[in-house]
């Protein structure tokens, strides 16, 4: 029983609890906290606990109707961040009474709300989530997942290949329609709308399905092999986002896509369980995810964006490619390859996992690498990403100098070439060119291919580096 | 030097325009090569197993088994008398190696050694 006491109280008298002892059900956050000056540590830790839970800026009456101790979230830990004195990461705990069940909405919006415009700190980055299990278990998560997906494209022990249809903007239906039969008949799995085809005048988006669909269905009988296109349902409404997903079913497509960031938590969620339902495999792009995460001191870290798409829903992810023209740090990449794929994530600073992370029987999300690549990179992302992973070419397959099929059928002997020789037992960075020049020799796409890109690297410095002592 | 384009042959009525997977835009394996993959099954803990098909019905997904898988066999010798067995029993079907990976519930590897004429 405690007295109303009208007033401002400092937020470390209610909000910071170094003994606290988090629990399994507790929700876990790490921010990277820049402090306004003179702001101790663990007032500015208890602000952001307060703000992103129960607090407001003064007391009120109606605080004392509730039992706060049970709602609030607790900072419970201060960390160094390495080679940083300005800045530190704060661990918070919050009950997962706060959230509403399969919601990360409702996560995000308790999170990365209020709390990031708020004065007593200058920039505030939410680098990582421990969803605890209890939660995870609320979720729908992948409509497919890595398993049913190669069930159900019959395709084992090798990535999988797509190509992203360029130009980005402006080809009549038609023409799209060709060069994604180009790509399939060649030897890719899939071809890909680019996130910002929706419906535009110069191809709207039936004509597109229509086309597309052709194309896909005689690739297939074609080659004897299953075959998918990406067909982007992205939309401006709800309705008009299940109306092309419908349509997508009707002619009998693997596949379709949407851009989670973009359209919204809420839009996704509700697509990935109709793709559940309606037994429809789901590519997610990441357009507008640089402008959250790619600023080190403020923002929300991809990985904490990953974690969320593996909850909504979605069967494959991109993740960048350490290799391409994307940014993308390795030992970061590889722990959010990780929180995509596996079912228990370890604690690893070396890979900016901040937490342990259990996914239960959550089915896991292919990565896919995208941006910039070639058949030369092939080598380096079998060897990085393994088999469970899309390597999606753009320009590495359409710019081949005998057209969209010679490109792709040169991607397709480069990498099965590479699993042959890994699975051989072969150090496929250190021996790709031979390995690659062997391969040309059956090969002239593959020959034209390496001829045509050999000189291509993308070796800028990264911009987001993981902090390391 | 740019070589001149090339078209790209690949026609529906052509048998030899179908693939099947992983590894069929490489040349065939020879038996080294076999033997190197049925390792690699083994060295990962997988089961090997061996299916066949006849040409006409190869884009099916259940092909017929032969036999049964080869739990716990770690002698890929054993694995590569089976196929030439397989084979010599059906020389007008496609014949594939499977590896079983019990723990994920899935196919680790699955790749055509032989491919078969339509009778």
């Amino acid at each position: 029983m405690s007295r109303y006491d009208a007033g401002v109280k400092d937020y470390r008298q209610t909000y910071w609890e170094p003994d606290y002892i988090p629990k399994d059900s507790d929700l876990l956050a790490c921010f990277k906290i820049t402090p306004q000056e003179g702001v101790p540590r663990e007032e500015a830790a208890a602000a952001v606990a307060a703000e992103s839970s129960t607090g407001t800026w003064t007391t009120v009456w109606t605080d004392l109707l509730t039992d706060l101790d049970h709602y609030k979230g607790r900072a419970y830990r201060v960390d160094e961040v390495p080679g940083d004195p300005e800045r530190f990461y704060a661990f918070i705990a919050y009950p997962i009474d706060l959230f509403e069940e399969g919601s990360v909405v409702n996560v995000l919006t308790s999170l990365v709300g209020n709390v990031f415009g708020f004065k007593a700190i200058r920039a505030l980055r939410l680098e990582d989530v421990r969803f605890p299990l209890h939660y995870v278990m609320t979720c729908g998560g992948p409509p497919n997942g890595i398993v049913v997906e190669r069930d159900k494209m019959d395709k084992y022990g090798r990535p999988l290949l797509g190509c992203t249809i360029k130009p980005k903007l402006g080809l009549s239906a038609k023409s799209y329609g060709r060069a994604v039969y180009e790509c399939l008949r060649g030897g890719l799995d899939f071809t890909k709308d680019d996130e910002n085809v929706n419906s535009q005048p110069f191809m709207r988006w039936r004509d597109r399905f229509t086309f597309v669909a052709e194309a896909v269905h005689q690739a297939q009988a074609e080659t004897g092999e299953r075959k998918g296109h990406y067909l982007n349902v992205t939309a401006p409404t709800v309705e008009d986002m299940y109306e092309r997903a419908e349509f997508a079913k009707q002619l009998d497509m693997p596949i379709i896509m949407h851009d989670f960031l973009t359209a919204g938590f809420s839009a996704n969620t509700s697509l990935a369980n109709w793709c559940r339902r309606n037994g429809m495999l789901l590519h997610i792009h990441r357009a507008m995810h640089a402008v959250l995460d790619r600023n080190p001191h403020h923002g929300i870290h991809f990985r904490v964006l990953t974690k969320c798409l593996r909850l909504s829903g979605g069967d494959h992810l991109h993740s960048g490619t350490v290799v391409g023209k994307l940014e993308g740090d390795r030992q970061a990449t590889l722990g959010w390859i990780d929180l995509m794929r596996e079912r228990f994530i370890p604690e690893d600073r070396s890979r900016g996992i901040f937490f342990d992370q259990d996914f239960g029987h959550m089915p896991g999300v292919f990565p896919v690498a995208s941006g910039g690549i070639h058949v030369w990179h092939i080598p380096a992302l079998v060897s990085i990403f393994g088999d469970d992973a899309v390597m999606q070419f753009g320009g590495g397959t359409l710019g081949h100098p005998w057209g969209n099929a010679a490109g792709a059928c040169a991607n397709r002997v480069a990498a099965e070439t590479c699993v042959q020789a890994r699975n051989e037992g072969r150090h496929l960075e250190l021996e790709s060119r031979e390995i690659l020049t062997d391969a040309a020799r059956h090969s002239p796409e593959l020959a034209a291919a390496m001829e045509t890109w050999r000189e291509i690297r993308f070796d800028f410095d990264v911009v987001d580096k993981l902090a390391t002592h | 030097m740019q070589t001149d384009i090339q078209p790209y042959r690949s026609r529906l009525g052509d048998p030899a325009s179908k693939r099947f997977g992983t590894f069929s835009y490489l040349p065939p394996f020879d038996d080294a090569g076999i033997r190197a993959q049925v390792q690699h099954i083994v060295d990962r803990g997988w089961n090997c197993a061996i299916e066949h098909v006849e040409p006409s019905r190869a884009s099916t997904q259940y092909w017929y088994m032969w036999k049964l898988p080869m739990f716990g066999e770690r002698d890929p010798a054993v694995v590569v008398a089976q196929l030439a067995a397989c084979r010599a029993a059906n020389p007008h079907d496609h014949v594939r190696l499977v590896g079983h990976d019990n723990r994920r519930q899935t196919l680790g590897m699955s790749i055509v050694v032989a491919r078969g004429r339509p009778t």
